[in-house]
């Protein structure tokens, strides 16, 4: 099994008629996702190389049935085209965008929260989610992925998970679903929220994560993982040399204080029984003893 | 972007926020105009963007043009914790008869904003925090919902703030927030907010971060550009459009994607080096790009070693490799290079590179095998 999407997940793009969500778009069918359509306002009736793209994400839905959408829209574009989404019916929301202001980020989600309970968004700023061999919705490349689990992957950065992915690959080990979460201050779906599906799902016998630095959301995991989780953890977290007040590329990568150091990140994970790694090479080696030993 | 204390009370002032009145002042002499203009007594304060100012010997009081022409002396050029003053700002003194806390930002974990408000303001609220936290009144706001002025007075009443200063703390804290969420702040502080003797509340120094992400929608954020950067490196990054942050080492470092920036970095150290610094070249970055990048390390007469690690996805690998090629090509390269490609297309890329591969330009199979000739090579 995988998490949150499967061989019958059905999705459209906003903003497929741009050149991001155009080329990741069409990567994505090409992989085997059921890529049904596509959303530009003002574009409805043409289509993008076979696939219909319609002028509001409600008559997509209408139209097509699909259950969820890849976002690739400018920043500015972005909190509206979440929006839109959860109220066309849109029940899993991938948004790739980055350098949406925090603001936005922090009322688009309350307002999901209020109004589209049920919804889920993952990102904005991520890489987006594959389960190698049945769907893949995002930048992420496919042919670095290996289908057939067991190892489930979360992640906050983004090349870290392609590295996370080719590692495992590289030695033989497959991944039941990756899913990057992504780096901003507010993001949609979280590292507890993955590592719950995770633990439910039968499939699943081993989770790679992979923090940085910045807020407090691997403690937190950690936390959870202690009370919560009987599958084994690997874990790496980068910027154990950052300086702190720097914000490291990602909006949410930065040491405060005292705070949101790595290595405060990886006492609390080992203190729950993780398995931590000092780089990603590590890590994959430890996760392949791990996997072996099943 | 951080701003000085002089544009925080600029912005703030934008929102009605109340804030002394002064002005900037770039010499001795322009300090004076401030004074005359304010009127005696004047505070002369440091303008950088580091805590501790006060300790410094980088805030002074002023009673006569005497004393302004010798406190600014003193204090512009003062080294406070390497970050050496060039610009002051003088305000009327403030008589204080007492000091508060206030201030705004996210909560990451709840993902929702959160406000603090204590009565023991004018010290660190770091350390009210650890001896004292019940005398921080915390206020979780939901985005949704705002902070509506009813709430704000409960709040300054929970707080503990003096009955003469409570319907005008409510009213400024409605206003701070209105900057902090309109004015696209991550953080919004007040420490101290003073009630004067006189009755009156205001803000005595703001501390005021800008969330870059929202630069599109602020063109009046312009003006506080320009002198952002001390560091003469990362001017030049910025200009090129890079994601860069200088650092102490000798081995200069390119990545693509934050991550595997950091992690390049945590290597590097992990193998008995150092960086140089904090270089990504984000997602779909082409040769113009990978070029700049190589020419900014290139500046930096620290680095002795250049390790480019990159993991395709968006980026090309065959892209990158052009890029390399590129910049060697344009200006001299003083350090030798080390590349790991991995990812989308990345045996185009190696084979692109293949003919060009000296003892200046190696490739190696991982990351961790090239920090470590990297790191080799900056000895």
């Amino acid at each position: 099994m995988s998490i949150f999407v499967d061989e019958t997940t059905t999705v459209i793009v906003q903003g497929l008629t741009g050149s991001q969500g155009r080329f990741h778009g069409l990567r994505n069918r090409a992989y085997g996702t059921r890529v049904v359509g596509g959303v530009t306002p003002g574009k409805g009736g043409t289509d993008v190389e076979g696939i219909p793209v319609f002028n509001s994400v409600k008559e997509a839905v209408e139209t097509t049935g699909a259950t969820a959408s890849f976002i690739a829209v400018p920043p500015r574009f972005a909190s509206a085209a979440i929006l839109e989404a959860a109220e066309g019916g849109i029940e899993f929301i991938v948004c790739i965008t980055e350098g949406i202001p925090a603001q936005d980020e922090a009322l688009t989600y309350n307002r999901l929260v209020h109004e589209h309970p049920g919804v889920r968004l993952l990102g904005p700023n991520c890489p987006g989610i594959i389960s190698p061999g049945k769907c893949n919705i995002g930048i992420t490349s496919g042919d670095i992925a290996l289908a057939g689990g067991p190892v489930g992957i979360v992640s906050r950065s983004g090349t870290l998970t392609y590295q996370a992915l080719y590692e495992l690959s590289q030695k033989g080990v497959g991944q039941t679903t990756c899913v990057g979460i992504g780096g901003d201050p507010v993001p949609g779906t979280n590292f507890i929220d993955c590592l719950e599906a995770f633990q439910a799902d039968p499939e699943t016998r081993a989770v790679m994560m992979i923090g940085e630095i910045g807020g407090s959301e691997e403690e937190r995991a950690a936390e959870w993982i202690a009370k919560n989780m009987d599958k084994p953890v690997v874990a790496y977290v980068a910027g154990v040399t950052a300086p702190p007040g720097r914000k490291m590329g990602h909006a949410g990568a930065i040491i405060s204080g005292s705070k949101g150091t790595a290595q405060a990140k990886m006492a609390a994970l080992a203190e729950a029984g993780v398995r931590v790694c000092q780089n990603p090479t590590e890590a994959g080696e430890a996760m392949v003893e791990i996997v072996r030993a099943l | 972007m951080d701003l000085f204390e002089y544009q925080g009370k600029q912005y703030f002032a934008r929102y009605g926020i109340p804030v002394s009145p002064g002005g900037v002042a770039d010499t001795v002499e322009e300090a004076l105009g401030v004074a005359e203009r304010v009127g005696f007594p004047v505070v002369v304060k440091a303008q950088v963007k580091v805590g501790g100012r006060g300790k410094a010997g980088g805030v002074k009081l002023a009673t006569t043009p005497d004393e302004v022409a010798t406190h600014a002396t003193s204090i512009l050029g003062l080294d406070i914790k390497g970050h050496v003053v060039k610009r002051l700002w003088v305000e009327h003194a403030s008589d204080i008869a007492k000091e508060y806390y206030a201030s705004f930002t996210l909560d990451r974990p709840n993902k929702v904003h959160l406000g603090m408000l204590s009565a023991q303001g004018g010290v660190e609220i770091e350390v009210v925090a650890a001896e004292n936290p019940e005398a921080i009144a915390m206020l979780p706001i939901d985005p949704v919902n705002g902070l509506d002025p009813a709430s704000a007075r409960r709040w300054v009443d929970e707080a503990g703030l003096d009955e003469a200063a409570r319907d005008q703390a409510a009213e400024l804290l409605v206003a701070l927030y209105r900057c902090y969420t309109e004015g696209d702040c991550d953080l919004a502080e007040i420490n101290p907010l003073i009630l004067t003797p006189g009755g009156r509340v205001h803000a005595l120094d703001a501390k005021v971060t800008l969330d870059d992400n929202a630069a599109f929608r602020h063109p009046e954020w312009d003006e506080f550009r320009g002198d952002e950067f001390e560091d003469p490196r990362e001017r030049r990054a910025r200009e090129k459009g890079l994601n860069y942050i200088g650092l102490d080492g000798t081995v200069g470092i390119i990545a693509n994607g934050a991550g595997l920036a950091m992690s390049t970095l945590d290597v590097v150290n992990q193998v008995g080096g150092s960086a140089a610094n904090f270089l990504d070249i984000g997602g779909g970055a082409n040769a113009d790009v990978m070029a700049a990048a190589l020419e900014v390390i290139n500046a930096d007469p620290k680095v002795r070693s250049i390790f480019v690690n990159i993991f395709g996805g968006i980026t090309r690998v065959d892209e990158v490799a052009k890029g390399v090629l590129e910049a060697l090509g344009r200006v001299e390269i003083a350090s030798p290079i080390v590349l790991r490609l991995d990812g989308t297309n990345a045996v185009e890329g190696r084979a692109i590179l293949a003919p060009h591969l000296s003892d200046r330009l190696v490739t190696e199979p991982t990351m961790l095998e090239a920090a470590r000739r990297a790191v080799a090579l900056a000895r």
